[in-house]
This record gives structure tokens, C-alpha cells and sequence, in this order.
């Protein structure tokens, strides 16, 4: 595979991760991740000092799946869209563990009867492996560095 | 002259809380700028403690973090003697918020617009060119740097935890949080060295006092979050109490956990799920850890601390206002520095109950924004509180307001309305 076919396979991916967030499909986003998967949301702040905490945590597709029946059943909040964009992907390394790959993101929040604000932005750092036929995260850390987050964050970055 | 005592005195009756008393909480106290300036003079600097941190931020001499003593910003820092000081984060000489860094070590902190520098302890140990170049300008020759340092704040320290107030020092803070209050402080913060886990924050655009009255107010738990009723965390049916200390102005929230088991209770409750079941487990996975029944204490001091205790996550919530209709919340997870690697898995994991995308305070943080909206319609209204009465005292229950009702019984004092 040459690089670029690479990298475009992994955009492939991201896009459409984003895609099930921000079109209301999150049901599909546990799916992007291996059984074993990880997810985490860490705050830049916490990350630079070498904190542990997150601010939302999943350590396997189960606990994906306990976030995502929350989000639909579960928590009350005011409904809101998710926008993703997604730049800067670079493959950093590819080796029998997985493909490294860091990228950019900027997330923008419409609160239904609100104005568009950005919501969060920071950086993807991923462990990203093939099953079967398709890409799928073995591990998602995303670290943003919108420290201070407007009020609640309902929905995966 | 007549203007001004017309205008006064329509100002008075607009701000005459509501005879019935505490029962009512009149919307203004919500959204009047006046109202939010005196609360920052008398509540936030007023003396009293305010919580700024914890001492296991600031292990080593020359280490300091920047918080905040209600709204105006402060630095915390290890002296070199071992002690704190805390700071006001503003230049004694043309008020400059000098300090840019959230955490750090230093042995001094410069200004960086005219380099006034001052020690750890505040004092001003540099001016540039307050003798003049080539023998021109310069300050007065009366000038005396030890009248320009920063006017640092009186320190109070328990157990790990940092308190700070502007102006008159407050009581001793083992007699501010009061004979009653202080066991459930020392139950999380029993002199154990602590382990910060990390940080979150959020800005939460609602009126500081709607975020005591969520931690002060039980009813609202067993309907509201369902993480707490369905896993029985939370939930009216179960052995609780509600106490104030003799003012009002400290209360606790106690309750044991139960089972998800349905009952005539929570049949009253849409939020109990009898079949909701966790596909991984170990989200929860509590262990028991303090003597005592209880599983879960939430502690709120006046005026800008919650200590939580859910189960086996633990924090401090402190309120930073922003003016009537918004506040921070700053949150520091932690542990203690002897738990086991097991144990701070756990405390991570649980941590997903709360914070910005908590399963469970995402509720509070939305319903305080719903309830800012609401309120800021007119306010000329009141809410209305009087479940389990009208008193002020404590109860053995969940069902009730009166640690709201003991806590504008403080305010109007304080505020003096």
C-alpha cells in the first residue's frame, strides 16, 4: 500500500466516524472500535502533566455501548448538533501493532435554538489496526484544548 | 436629591424578598447585577474560607497554581519555609494580572509590564528604575517598596486542603466549618497525603447559588438521574440524612447505597430502570472504604466548595462566579498517595459518573441552564420551596429543601435582605 493509499483510507475512516456523531447515528460509533478498544477525552492540561484523569473513559466497546444508551436514554440534556472537521492527518508509523496516526479537529456545537459556537478543538492521537476488511481504532485518545468546556459534553469528539 | 430617593427606594421594594421568607427565593437574587457585586463583597470577600486548592498540588517550595477567591483570581504557592501564601494575580502597581500560568515553580513573580517583582510571600523585592537613569526620574525619594507589595490573603489549612481570605482573617477554619460539619470533612480528608488524579472544568451558564442549591437539594436526585436511582447510588428509599450546621451555610447530603431493586417508592420514579443493565460493569464496581454506613457524603461549604464523595470517586468542586449568569466549575479529582493501582482504576473509571460529560452531572449542569433560562424570563417571580416543610433543620430523608431553606437563612443574613 503507498502511503497516500493509506492515508486516504484513514481519512475514509474519520470521516465517516464523524459522519455517525454528527448525523445522529451514534449507535454506529462503538462499531469503529475493536472489542477491546479504548476511547478516551483528556484534557490537554491534564495530558501535558501526566495526569490520569479523563474527562469521559472507555475501555472496551461495552462501556461504548453503556455511553451510547446514556446518550439516548438515559442523561437529560438540551439537543444539540455535532459538527466535525478534521485536518492535519499524518501516519506516523505503521508496524505490526498498528498504524500511528495524529490528526486535528475542531468540533462546532449548535445548540437547537442556539447560535454555531466551536465547541472543542485539539488533536486525535490513534492506534488504528485492520479486521478483516476494515480500519478500526484500537485505541482514540483525543486531547483537547478548549480547557474550559461550554457547560456539558454530551456527545464522543 | 429627590430622583435618587425615589430611584432608592423603588430599588428597595423591587429587592424585598418575599414575606413568606426562605420558603420563596425571589428570581432577582439570580440576575441583579447589584445583587451579584454584594455578593461579592460580602460572601466571597466577606470573611470567608474560600477553598483554593490542595496541598498535594504544591509538593515542593516554589510551586504554585493559580485559582480564584469568588470571582477575582489568586496564586497559591509553597513558601520556602513549607508554608502557603496566597496572592492576589494583580500588580500593586497599575493592576496588571501578571501571573499567566495555571501551574508552576518559581522563586518570584515578575510583572511583566514595568518588571515589578515580588517574593512568595508578596512582598516587592524589585522595581526597575525606582532610582532614576543617569540621574533622572525615578520614583520619590519617599517611596518605600515594603508599602507596595501584594496585599496577601490570610491562609487557613486543613488536613491538605487550602483556604484563602481577602480582608479580615475568618475564625480558626475547624470553627468556621463548625463541630458538626467537621467530621464529614475529616472522613475524606482524614490526614492521609492525597494524589491529585487531574482536572476538569466547565462554564456553566447559570447563577453560582443554583449550583449549592442542586448539592443541597435531595428531592431532585431520585427523579432526575437516573444513574443514581436505577443503581440505587442515590435514591429516596434509602437511609439518608440531610444536615446543616448551626448557621445554614454548610450542609451535607449522606445516603447509603442500595440495590436496583423496584418497590412502592420507586414506582413514583420515571427514572428507576428495573432492566437497565450495564454491558461493562466495571464502570461501577464499588468498594466499600470509609467506616460507617454511608456510601456517599456531598459536602457543600460556603461559599465556594463541594466535597464530593459518590461511592469511590472523589472531589472538590470549586465555584468560581462570572457575574449573575454564569460560574465555573472547577473540579479536582484525587485519591489518596497510599491507594492501590487497583483502586485508582477504579476512582478513574467512576469518574466517568461525573465532570463536564458525567453520567450523572451533565443532568445538573443542563437543568441549571434550563433553570437560569427560566428564571430570567421575569424576575419579578419566586421559587417555591417547601417540601418536608418549611423549617430549617435536619432531617433523616431525602425528600425535602430545607438545606436550601438553612442556606438563604445564611445569605439573607449575610447579604443582609
Amino acid at each position: 500500500m503507498k502511503p497516500d493509499g493509506l492515508r486516504a483510507q484513514i481519512e475514509a475512516l474519520f470521516y465517516e466516524y464523524a459522519d455517525a456523531i454528527d448525523e445522529d447515528r451514534i449507535e454506529e460509533w462503538p462499531e469503529f472500535f475493536v472489542e477491546q478498544g479504548v476511547y478516551k477525552i483528556v484534557s490537554r492540561q491534564n495530558f501535558d502533566r501526566g495526569l490520569p484523569l479523563a474527562t469521559m473513559l472507555c475501555e472496551s466497546k461495552g462501556m461504548m455501548k453503556d455511553r451510547v444508551n446514556a446518550i439516548r436514554n438515559l442523561s437529560m440534556y438540551a439537543p444539540r448538533y455535532f459538527r466535525h472537521l478534521i485536518a492535519n492527518v499524518r501516519v506516523k508509523s505503521e508496524t505490526a501493532e498498528g498504524i500511528a496516526v495524529q490528526s486535528n479537529y475542531a468540533v462546532m456545537q449548535t445548540l437547537v435554538d442556539g447560535e454555531t459556537r466551536v465547541f472543542n478543538a485539539g488533536r486525535c492521537v490513534d492506534q488504528i489496526v485492520r479486521e478483516g476488511d476494515f480500519l478500526k481504532f484500537k485505541s482514540r485518545l483525543c486531547i483537547y484544548d478548549t480547557i474550559v468546556i461550554p457547560n456539558s459534553l454530551i456527545y464522543p469528539l | 436629591m429627590d430622583v435618587d430617593g425615589r430611584a432608592g427606594s423603588q430599588r428597595r421594594a423591587l429587592k424585598q424578598w418575599p414575606a413568606e421568607g426562605v420558603t420563596r427565593v425571589p428570581y432577582w437574587v439570580y440576575t441583579d447585577p447589584e445583587i451579584y457585586e454584594l455578593e461579592t463583597k460580602r460572601i466571597f470577600e466577606g470573611g470567608s474560607w474560600n477553598y483554593v486548592g490542595l496541598e498535594a498540588e504544591l509538593p515542593h517550595p516554589g510551586d504554585f497554581r493559580m485559582s480564584h477567591v469568588g470571582p477575582r483570581p489568586v496564586i497559591a504557592c509553597r513558601t520556602n519555609q513549607g508554608a502557603i501564601s496566597v496572592l492576589p494575580n494583580r500588580c500593586a502597581h497599575r493592576g496588571v494580572q501578571f501571573c499567566r500560568s495555571g501551574f508552576g515553580n518559581t522563586t518570584e513573580f515578575t510583572c511583566p509590564y514595568h518588571q515589578w517583582t515580588y517574593n512568595l510571600y508578596g512582598k516587592l523585592v524589585g522595581a526597575p528604575f525606582r532610582k532614576g537613569v543617569q540621574g533622572k526620574g525615578g520614583m520619590p525619594p519617599d517611596f518605600a517598596p515594603n508599602e507596595h507589595g501584594l496585599p496577601v490573603l490570610a491562609v487557613a489549612r486543613r488536613n491538605g486542603v487550602i483556604f484563602a481570605a481577602f480582608g479580615e482573617s475568618p475564625p480558626p477554619i475547624e470553627e468556621y466549618i463548625g463541630p458538626k460539619m467537621l467530621p464529614y470533612f475529616d472522613r475524606v480528608f482524614d490526614g492521609r497525603a492525597l494524589r491529585v488524579l487531574g482536572y476538569s472544568k466547565q462554564r456553566i451558564p447559570s447563577n453560582w447559588k443554583l449550583m449549592f442549591e442542586n448539592i443541597k437539594d435531595p428531592y431532585h436526585a431520585s427523579l432526575l438521574h437516573v444513574f443514581l436511582v436505577t443503581f440505587g447510588l442515590f435514591r429516596a428509599d434509602q437511609p439518608s440524612e440531610t444536615r446543616m450546621d448551626t448557621t445554614g451555610m454548610h450542609s451535607v447530603l449522606v445516603s447509603s447505597r442500595g440495590e436496583q431493586k423496584g418497590n412502592a417508592a420507586t414506582a413514583e420514579m420515571k427514572s428507576f430502570r428495573g432492566d437497565l443493565k450495564l454491558n461493562d460493569s466495571r464502570l461501577l464496581d464499588p468498594v466499600r472504604e470509609y467506616p460507617g454506613k454511608a456510601t456517599v457524603v456531598m459536602q457543600t461549604l460556603w461559599p465556594n466548595l463541594i466535597v464530593q464523595q459518590q461511592t469511590n470517586t472523589l472531589a472538590t468542586r470549586q465555584i468560581v462566579p462570572r457575574g449573575p449568569r454564569e460560574f465555573d466549575l472547577a473540579w479536582t479529582f484525587f485519591g489518596y498517595a497510599d491507594d492501590t493501582a487497583a483502586m485508582t482504576t477504579r476512582r478513574l473509571r467512576q469518574a466517568n459518573l461525573m465532570g463536564p460529560a458525567g453520567f450523572v452531572s451533565i443532568d445538573d449542569s443542563e437543568v441549571m441552564q434550563f433553570s437560569q433560562q427560566g428564571i430570567s424570563q421575569d424576575s419579578s417571580g419566586a421559587g417555591f420551596l417547601e417540601m418536608g416543610g418549611r423549617g430549617t433543620g435536619d432531617e433523616d430523608h431525602m425528600v425535602t429543601e430545607a438545606a436550601i431553606r438553612a442556606f438563604y437563612t445564611h445569605y439573607r443574613r449575610v447579604m443582609k435582605l
